[in-house]
């Protein structure tokens, strides 16, 4: 793999880092007020004066000229520091810690589910060759897509937990408390993997090579699982960030349904108070998770698809 | 407190009958608020266990002192520190606890307590007048680091030890309300080990207090759990068991979505719930389990008028907007019969409240006359006017309690039968702050809690953060006279004084009293609500 097509991705992910920083910094700076104008907001604290109200701003630097605040946080970023949290006083950095292993939890089991469900789908749906049921399995996926995930999670607790009392309603403990979890978050990722494959699949079905491969003599399943497979997998891969992407996207809904700890209900809980170290904080670890995984795919990339390295080599 | 009387508009027969109804309902109450509706069949208590309590959301700090999530922060860190006196529920009167006795100047600048003997915090160091000094003098210092405790050291001078177990607190201005200031949570005691840490070290840890529990863990956004603490001897008269409490350990889970709060109560998974949503009160109690109820002491939900806007100046529009809410349809249309109608700007839970319900009547003609004689007639598309505008109100509101908009909208639908018109505004908290400095709103809903009648000074002085620039030199007058005197009667009679003013010019609408609603299972007994209607400290509870 040439170096340069390696070094113009990573400098390309240090920008997207960068963009995310900033965007996130100019608006959580447009909003109306501050972190601590949240603090007089709350019922007791109506009484706090104005005068101490600033001493806590100064503390903080919020009374700084914009672009002075925006310097330094990016410079404390850049060196990894991202401040603590408004309200709870906590290093960001260790209450990202603190929350990521609940969520990997979950975003890990629901994206081996969403694979395994999402692939299985596209294959059998493909294979079939009963047109009805063919139509009936291709439109699982959009279906899928149009649950929300609020409404699904609440479904399976229902059921799952409420009733049947097989899994806990609440918490962080054991295998058990992931697995409706990870079916809520995998729910959506599974449909978007199907709905892609299925389509690639019968597009590359169609493919000259495939002709070839049948008359050669090769079976039905061979070509289907062997050949064909290989090929059409290539564009189910380039979704792989906006799986996770949409996985840590759907950890805000799964872990407030089910009452979890973890970076959704913490993003969540740091939007709703404004506490813009923390809001910015995860803004830039969810961009450096994004930014790795494209980055991975496009480093892996090449290796499963040849034609991608000429051609970059070429035009380089 | 079971009504037979269900909720939703059965036409006027049914609605006057449920407002006699209401009216035993009320009274009974009060002599019995916050006691559960069920007793705890005769049991004996028994020692040990755990009981589990799901709360609505992460208390974000367990620091008495910090702002936290408000009340579900409360009811964990009232387990941990007791205070210098106790307002018992019942009489909202303060009686003894960590101080023995206490004593207010004349003038409310100087209170002097006594405080009891033998008293130790959770790490070993004994409780002594240097502690209390220590405390108060670290709130002043943190400033808005401590949100919930800083309010009441409004003038602060000194806290002198007197002696080993005297203590004096002198303010430079009158500070009447600081008494019952000193009952609260937000005063409640912290031991040496904590107060040697930066006021950024004690939220989620490090919290070490005199009372019946001590911390264990808090994991933020998923649970806090307590630990019983051994050789507790000084819960105040109020509750029923002195000594150690009989859990061995509370669980706090944090259960954001009310549905799953209650489908976990129904299942079994957990003892015991808060933020109970008035849509699941019926099937809860139908089903056999216990409600704990009790009206939020402070300002109602009510409606305040910004009256440096002309539209509100004139008294008789805002009358007129008090007589056309019928706040009783309100009630029984979104909320349940455990929430009453207002009776006064006060609810009924606040010390020094007075039954003003006979000014708070419902009379469509009456508003209709009072627009008529202020210059207001109907306009073509049935909304008043006059010179040329219309008699349309910018109408705030926070999302802070569920049924807010449900109601609004039902007391929008109430107004347009008079010609007046709401537009309803809802902000998040700090866009609302903005909207208030700016003064770009003609009405506020919202309510603010505190089982103290200076809550109406924090909402109607002009001296405060005057957001709603009230101009009456007599309700300020009574607001600044209760602040000035340690007299009981005599406070109590500017309090009475300011709720009528309020009340009576209609500077703010009260239309009805948040109410606490906790469930427990059959098997949870001994739960009950403070006189600020949060988590009383568990001393008294125990599962079967």
């Amino acid at each position: 793999m040439p170096a340069r097509y390696v070094a113009r991705r990573v400098v390309q992910a240090l920008f997207v880092l960068w963009a995310a920083f900033t965007v996130s910094f100019v608006i959580l700076y447009m909003l109306p007020g501050d972190p601590v104008s949240v603090l007089a907001g709350s019922d007791s604290g109506r009484d706090i004066t104005p005068e101490q109200l600033d001493a806590l701003r100064h503390e903080y630097g919020l009374d700084r000229p914009v672009i002075i605040q925006y310097l330094t946080r990016l410079a404390d970023v850049v060196h990894g520091e991202f401040g603590r949290s408004v309200q709870s006083h906590q290093p960001v950095q260790t209450m990202i810690a603190d929350a990521l292993p609940a969520t990997a939890q979950i975003a890990g089991l629901g994206l081996l589910l969403a694979v395994l469900f999402g692939t299985g789908l596209a294959l059998a749906a493909t294979y079939v060759s009963w047109g009805w049921l063919r139509q009936a399995l291709l439109s699982l996926p959009p279906l899928g897509v149009a649950i929300p995930s609020f409404w699904f999670g609440l479904l399976l607790l229902q059921v799952f937990s409420f009733r049947l009392g097989l899994f806990p309603a609440v918490g962080n403990e054991g295998l058990a408390g992931v697995v409706l979890p990870a079916v809520t978050l995998a729910l959506p990722s599974a449909a978007t993997i199907a709905q892609l494959l299925a389509k690639s699949m019968s597009t590359t079905l169609r493919e000259p090579y495939i002709e070839t491969a049948r008359a050669k003599g090769a079976g039905r399943p061979r070509i289907h699982f062997r050949h064909a497979v290989r090929n059409a997998a290539l564009p189910a891969l380039t979704v792989a960030g906006l799986v996770v992407g949409n996985l840590l996207a759907g950890s805000v809904v799964t872990e407030t349904v089910f009452s979890r700890t973890g970076l959704g209900r913490l993003t969540a809980l740091a939007v709703g108070t404004q506490d813009i170290p923390v809001v910015q904080g995860l803004v830039v670890f969810a961009a450096l998770v994004f930014v790795l995984i494209n980055l991975a795919v496009d480093l892996v990339y090449p290796l499963l698809d040849p034609r991608i390295a000429r051609r970059s080599a070429a035009v380089s | 407190m079971k009504s037979s009387y269900r909720p939703g508009r059965r036409g006027r027969g049914r609605v006057l009958a449920a407002w006699l109804a209401a009216v035993p309902l009320a009274l009974a109450a009060c002599g019995q608020a916050g006691t559960a509706e069920t007793s705890a069949a005769g049991n004996a208590p028994r020692a040990g266990g755990t009981l589990t309590f799901g709360l609505s959301t992460d208390p974000i700090s367990i620091n008495p002192r910090g702002a936290g999530a408000g009340n579900d922060a409360l009811y964990v860190s009232r387990q941990l520190v007791d205070s210098l006196t106790e307002q018992d529920p019942a009489t909202g009167k303060l009686i003894p606890w960590l101080a023995t006795k206490w004593e207010a100047s004349d003038d409310a600048r100087t209170f002097t307590f006594t405080l009891r003997d033998g008293v130790t915090f959770s790490d070993g160091s004994p409780l002594t007048a240097q502690s209390v000094k220590d405390n108060f003098d670290d709130i002043v210092r943190a400033g808005a680091k401590a949100p919930s405790s800083i309010i009441y050291f409004t003038g602060y001078k000194a806290t002198e030890v007197v002696d080993k177990l005297t203590v004096k607190i002198e303010f430079t201005t009158p500070n009447a309300a600081f008494l019952q200031a000193s009952s609260t949570a937000a005063l409640g005691l912290l031991g040496p080990s904590t107060l040697a840490r930066p006021v950024e070290e004690r939220d989620v840890a490090n919290v070490v207090g005199t009372g019946p529990f001590t911390l264990d863990h808090y994991t933020k956004n998923s649970e806090v759990v307590l630990k019983r603490r051994k050789g507790y001897g000084w819960a105040p008269a109020d509750r029923e068991h002195q000594g150690d409490a009989y859990l061995d350990s509370v669980v706090f889970k944090v259960i954001p979505e009310a549905g799953v709060r209650t489908g976990a109560l129904q299942s079994g998974q957990i003892a015991a719930i808060g933020s109970v949503p008035p849509q699941n009160v019926q099937v809860l109690r139908s089903s056999g389990y216990t409600l704990v109820v009790r009206p939020n002491p402070g300002n109602v939900f009510s409606l305040t008028a910004n009256e440096s806007r002309p539209l509100l100046k004139d008294v008789r529009v805002r009358q007129a907007l008090a007589k056309a809410i019928n706040a009783q349809e309100v009630r029984d249309t979104v909320l349940t019969p455990d929430f009453a109608v207002a009776t006064s700007i006060l609810a009924r839970t606040t010390p020094d409240w007075t039954d003003l319900s006979g000014a708070l009547t419902f009379d469509v003609e009456a508003a209709k006359k009072l627009l008529d004689e202020a210059g207001w007639t109907p306009g073509a598309d049935g909304v008043r006017e006059k010179d040329g505008e219309k008699l349309s109100l910018v109408t705030t509101w926070l999302s802070n309690f569920g049924p807010n908009q449900s109601a609004l909208e039902l007391i929008q639908q109430q107004l347009s039968k008079i010609g007046v018109k709401l537009e309803l505004q809802t902000y998040t908290v700090p866009e609302l702050l903005q909207v208030y400095a700016k003064g770009t709103f003609d009405l506020a809903w919202g309510n603010l809690s505190r089982a103290d009648g200076d809550v109406l000074r924090t909402n109607y002085s002009t001296a405060g953060n005057n957001y709603y620039r009230i101009d009456d030199a007599g309700l300020e007058d009574a607001l600044r006279g209760q602040q000035s005197t340690a007299d009981g009667a005599e406070r109590a009679g500017h309090i009475q004084r300011a709720q009528k003013l309020i009340v009576e010019k209609a500077h703010s609408i009260p239309v009805f009293e948040l109410t606490t609603i906790l469930a427990l299972s059959s098997k949870t007994h001994g739960i009950t609500l403070g006189a600020d209607s949060r988590l009383q400290q568990l001393n008294d509870a125990w599962v079967s």
